[in-house]
């Protein structure tokens, strides 16, 4: 038995282990978040050697138990499933390393050990749902990932809180009963629950109805989970009164897993297989795809309170990343793969800036943050970086992902450039509400003394440190994208068989 | 198989409706929850009556071919014990958070905590 064949489920063992462990913790100092910490920089750690192990022999397989596969439960780790790890994990550490004080300032100590055990049991599901190749163990990794989610939401300062996590619970319970319902359908349908094993068996019984079915349920259930437009109301609310730590992780890559499953089951399940159909589901997400980001940065654009803005703004980039998808073409998936790394990057980056803020001037709403821009130079200069990044500016890498998705949906002859003049709209609308930021945080004057009065009060340095590596990251991905760019051609070469 | 044949689908469709406008239309937490029930009720009814075989026992072998023809399929009987023990979790924390929301405004309908959080 040699270690590093292990990984693949290590990196789903170590947090789940930890985390019931760090219940029991019942210390109210650091403890629990050095333990949580710990766990996140160690699963961090398995996940660059994944992502090395792929980028060297391609997709890993693993069977839990030696029980071979459809009849045991096996692991699938493709170069997608192991960039969604690599971001899963270093979100977390990401969030830990630069939220530790904003937590004791929001999070009553005697709750923290049990909150950090509920953060390890989220990362636990969404990591897994990244590698099984299961289609009901996506089901129970998604529950745990979202009811410890849940919990984490309803923890925040604000009473808001609690009907915000009340709203969440019930969207995404519904979200994956349906995805429940859709796999219940496939599995009749081939008697097997292996994702693999399902798309070949679905050829003997493709272009049916209850395949059809199925699909609808999944997408829809999926959709649920992701806050894909019209079904995102719950995001912006848990984003804004989730303790921000916690917002961070978030926004970094929870409804990003669901949009994993997404591709998954669109690719590997249900397109080879619904023969005429396939037309049906893309010109039905299409103009969802569209509605999400001209709405999403349109109501981003009027929203005075940044976790809201920026939770606006991520329904408008699960927009594109979606749009990308339902190209259903190699250079789709590529560009989607890519806006999932990069706009992991930007967003995290976004929201330890906005922790900063918060922890320092006890508010994210803009009415109240004038003269930002001197009590806080540096978080507020990174702040504007990553914001330049998420208008896709060049040498970020926003741009590259903009790029990528525009070259995607030029393929598309007719549409192809309606598609890229409304996207280039969205983007215009990004560039307002960076700008709204920028013109409260330099050139307002308090309502309460003047602008040079303004005593200097930075965030504090673990939390400027990560921002600073965050951004950092944005421009080098900006300027030279080849690791994730490999790693979604790959995945692209996987999907559609080597010719695009 | 007649079309009132499979009333056991009947009724799940029938419970999945009835569940889903439960939550989307009533005000009351509790009375959402009650409706998240009913709703996840319906899909462990699917699985169950998908996994039926006529004439079907468990797969038990018993050491004679003529008893051990036909097998039901167990397998979506314990997905469906998995799924169950995932709706516990999910009832018992919407709950949780029920008692909560009442602790801090005093009521458990939506009309109220809006009303309440417009005024603060």
């Amino acid at each position: 038995m040699i270690f590093s064949e292990q990984l693949p489920i290590l990196v789903v063992v170590v947090p789940m282990f930890i985390a019931p462990l760090l219940a029991l913790v019942s210390s109210s100092g650091r403890l629990p978040w050095l333990i949580a910490t710990a766990t996140s920089a160690v699963t961090f750690a398995i996940a660059i050697g994944l992502v090395s192990q792929v980028m060297a022999t391609g997709t890993i397989y693993y069977e839990l138990g030696n029980w071979p596969v459809p009849f045991g439960i096996g692991l699938a780790i493709g170069p997608f499933s192991a960039l969604m790890v690599l971001i899963v994990s270093g979100a977390s550490l990401a969030a830990l390393v630069a939220g530790a004080q904003s937590m004791d300032a929001e999070v009553g100590p005697s709750h923290q050990s049990l909150l950090y055990s509920c953060w390890l049991l989220a990362m636990t599901g969404l990591i897994g749902i990244a590698v099984t190749g299961d289609a009901f163990n996506i089901f129970v990794f998604m529950e745990i990932s979202s009811l410890a989610s849940y919990v984490m939401v309803a923890n925040g300062p604000n009473r808001k809180s609690l009907t915000a996590s009340f709203n969440y619970l019930v969207t995404g319970t519904m979200g994956a009963t349906f995805y429940l319902i859709g796999v219940g359908y496939l599995y009749m349908m081939t008697g097997t629950l292996n994702i693999a094993d399902m798309a070949d068996r679905l050829a003997d019984v493709s272009d049916t109805l209850p395949v059809l079915i199925a699909g609808g349920f999944l997408v829809l259930g999926l959709a649920l989970k992701a806050a894909l437009f019209p079904m995102h109301a719950w995001m912006p609310n848990a984003y804004q009164f989730a303790p921000t730590p916690v917002a961070i992780f978030f926004a970094a890559c929870s409804t990003k897993v669901a949009l994993f499953v997404m591709l998954r089951f669109e690719f590997v399940v249900l397109l080879p297989n619904l023969g005429e159909q396939a037309y049906f589901l893309s010109s039905l997400l299409i103009p969802l795809c569209v509605a999400a980001f001209l709405v999403g940065s349109a109501v981003a654009m009027f929203e005075r309170d940044l976790k809201r803005m920026l939770g606006y703004s991520s329904v408008a980039q699960i927009g594109y990343i979606v749009l990308a998808i339902s190209l259903a073409s190699s250079a789709g998936v590529t560009a989607a793969v890519l806006h999932f790394f990069n706009h992991a990057l930007i967003k995290s980056a976004l929201f330890v800036a906005v922790a900063g803020i918060v922890l320092r001037f006890g508010t994210a709403n803009l009415d109240q943050l004038a003269g930002l821009g001197r009590r806080m130079p540096l978080t507020m200069l990174g702040f504007v970086l990553a914001g330049l990044s998420l208008i896709g500016v060049p040498l970020t890498a926003g741009f590259i992902s903009k790029w990528y998705l525009i070259q995607a949906v030029l393929e598309e002859s007719g549409l192809g450039i309606l598609l890229t003049i409304l996207i280039l709209t969205s983007s215009l609308m990004a560039v307002v509400y960076i700008w709204k930021v920028v013109e409260v945080a330099y050139f307002k004057t308090p309502a309460v003394g003047k602008l040079e009065d303004i005593k200097r009060h930075e965030a504090p340095l673990p939390l400027l440190i990560t921002l600073w590596l965050l951004v950092a990251a944005n421009i080098w991905f900006g300027i030279d994208p080849d690791f994730a760019l490999s790693l979604a051609n790959m995945e692209a070469t996987d999907l559609f068989g080597g010719n695009p | 198989m007649t079309l009132l044949g499979l009333y056991n689908y009947w009724i799940y469709i029938f419970l999945l409706v009835v569940g889903l406008y439960a939550v989307l239309v009533n005000g009351n937490y509790v009375k959402r929850m009650i409706g998240l029930g009913i709703f996840q009720a319906a899909v462990f009814l699917l699985f169950i009556t998908m996994d039926k075989v006529d004439g079907g026992t468990g797969p038990i072998f018993r050491g004679s071919p003529e008893l051990d023809q036909i097998f039901a399929n167990p397998l979506p009987q314990v997905l469906i014990l998995t799924a169950i023990v995932v709706g516990i979790a999910v009832t018992a924390l919407g709950l949780a958070i029920a008692i909560r929301i009442r602790e801090e405004y005093g009521s458990v309908e939506e009309a109220d905590t809006r009303r309440l959080d417009k005024q603060a």
